[in-house]
């Protein structure tokens, strides 16, 4: 299987790319375009802020490329963020393939902000990439802004709220958490994916 | 519900996980992914590498080992140890570190906190404070504490650069108090309680743990979101899969690995 990581210049693809090893997948780190429509599997990866995160991606010509993508795809954390329509972070237009917004955690008593630790997931809809998730299996999550409930939410977690935890829509999927860092339970959602 | 986290240290030396007693005469504790793999095994919800001895020799940390963690492991973890520099921090978190820590190097520059947050986001940046109590009654931070012959008393207040550090873009705050430090009586509770006050961002306690009870009353007394600690866990004087059950036992929100 042919999988590539979309190098848009996050620091967490190597994190990503030994998580694949794990899992007996060799992932190409690329940001060329035809290996990019050529694989089976493309997941983009991403720590860091939404506006650099899309000026990176118009620099490297890859707008175009990841909305015309028809196989699988994966967006994890702010990969994940990139995916959906607008980011309050910066005010940032995203590549607007999964029609959801995304909004800054708003801070409270008790309630720090980023979100960083475990947190259980809740499965939402039944769905292949959430395939073995029990009730008690948690993943690690390091994030600001997050993914409000809606359509596209397969699983949630909750602080101060529900907010969506993993997202699809047609051939495009999302993680806010981080697979490559959530143990047992995340090397088991990156396999549902590399299944799917 | 975010779980509380439980995070083992591992203080790096020359390439091997090493621990002393209130910050002096370290004995070599076992390989770094050996341990690091063990952790993961039990069910550590992170780990923190210190490379010790890397700021008071004036030198970063060595990328060899972090490569090696990054690989072996699939639990978050945090790599602190002499990174002056975006570039230095860039070259860790490259080798596959999630966050990394500054503590003497931000009491020397501390735009070093905002320049690592513009260029990674403050997910990425934790600010490590080590804070003593003075004859005054007052907390303050102390540099270059891996080496005891180069500690230095700063006239900076714990709790004002506790402050400082997150108006900069400290996305987590670990507190190391040393006064209770390696003699495991039990986290400083008073000294945290006022931190939490304080502290807008995920707040981690460091310093003191020798019973199970000591990570409950951090967490429900002084409400900090990690506890760390280093000498019980290597020892094997607290397990974690217990001490999880035990949390768990207790209304503390834990991950049961």
């Amino acid at each position: 299987m042919d999988v590539v990581l979309v190098d848009a210049g996050g620091t967490n693809i190597g994190s990503v790319r030994y998580a694949l090893q794990r899992l007996g997948v060799d992932a190409a780190l690329t940001s060329d375009a035809a290996a990019i429509r050529g694989a089976d599997k493309v997941i983009l990866p991403g720590v860091g802020a939404a506006g650099p995160g899309m000026a990176r991606l118009r620099e490297l010509g890859l707008v175009d490329v990841l909305r015309s993508l028809e196989q699988p795809v994966l967006g994890v954390c702010l990969g994940m963020q990139l995916l959906c329509a607008r980011s309050e972070e910066g005010d940032t237009e995203c590549l607007g393939l999964i029609p959801a917004p995304v909004r800054r955690f708003t801070e409270a008593p008790g309630l720090r902000v980023p979100h960083m630790g475990w947190n259980r997931l809740s499965v939402q809809r039944p769905h292949p990439l959430l395939a073995g998730l029990g009730d008690d299996d948690q993943a690690y999550f390091v994030h600001s802004y997050a993914v409000p409930v809606g359509d596209w939410t397969l699983a949630t977690a909750d602080y101060g709220g529900a907010f969506s935890a993993v997202i699809a829509h047609g051939n495009f999927h999302g993680m806010q958490f981080h697979p490559e860092r959530s143990a047992a339970v995340g090397a088991r959602l990156l396999k549902n994916f590399l299944e799917l | 519900m975010l779980s509380r986290r439980i995070i083992p240290c591992l203080d790096v030396r020359d390439g091997q996980v090493v621990k002393g007693v209130r910050f002096r005469d370290h004995v070599v504790m076992g390989e770094i992914v050996d341990l690091a793999l063990r952790y993961r095994d039990e069910g550590a919800d992170e780990l923190v590498f210190y490379d010790i001895t890397a700021s008071p020799e004036g030198r970063s940390v060595d990328r060899g080992w972090v490569e090696k963690v990054a690989r072996a492991i699939d639990i978050p973890f945090c790599v602190a140890g002499g990174i002056r520099s975006v570039d230095e921090a860039r070259a860790v978190l490259h080798a596959g570190a999630d966050k990394i820590s500054v503590n003497s190097p931000a009491l020397e520059r501390p735009a070093l906190i905002d320049e690592l947050a513009a260029a990674f986001g403050v997910q990425c940046v934790v600010v490590g404070i080590d804070s003593l109590r003075d004859a005054d009654g007052e907390w303050r931070v102390r540099q270059y504490t891996g080496d005891p012959a180069k500690t230095q008393a700063l006239s900076r207040r714990t709790l004002d650069w506790l402050v400082e550090a997150q108006q900069r873009g400290a996305g987590e705050i670990v507190l190391n108090c040393m006064g209770s430090d390696g003699v495991r009586r039990g986290y400083d509770l008073e000294q945290l309680s006022v931190a939490r006050a304080l502290c807008r961002v995920p707040l981690v306690a460091s310093g003191g743990a020798g019973e199970p009870e000591h990570f409950r009353d951090a967490f429900l007394e002084a409400d900090v979101d990690g506890a760390l600690a280093a000498s019980v866990f290597h020892s094997g004087a607290i397990a974690i899969p217990e001490l999880k059950r035990y949390l768990r036992g207790r209304d503390v929100t834990v991950r049961i690995a």
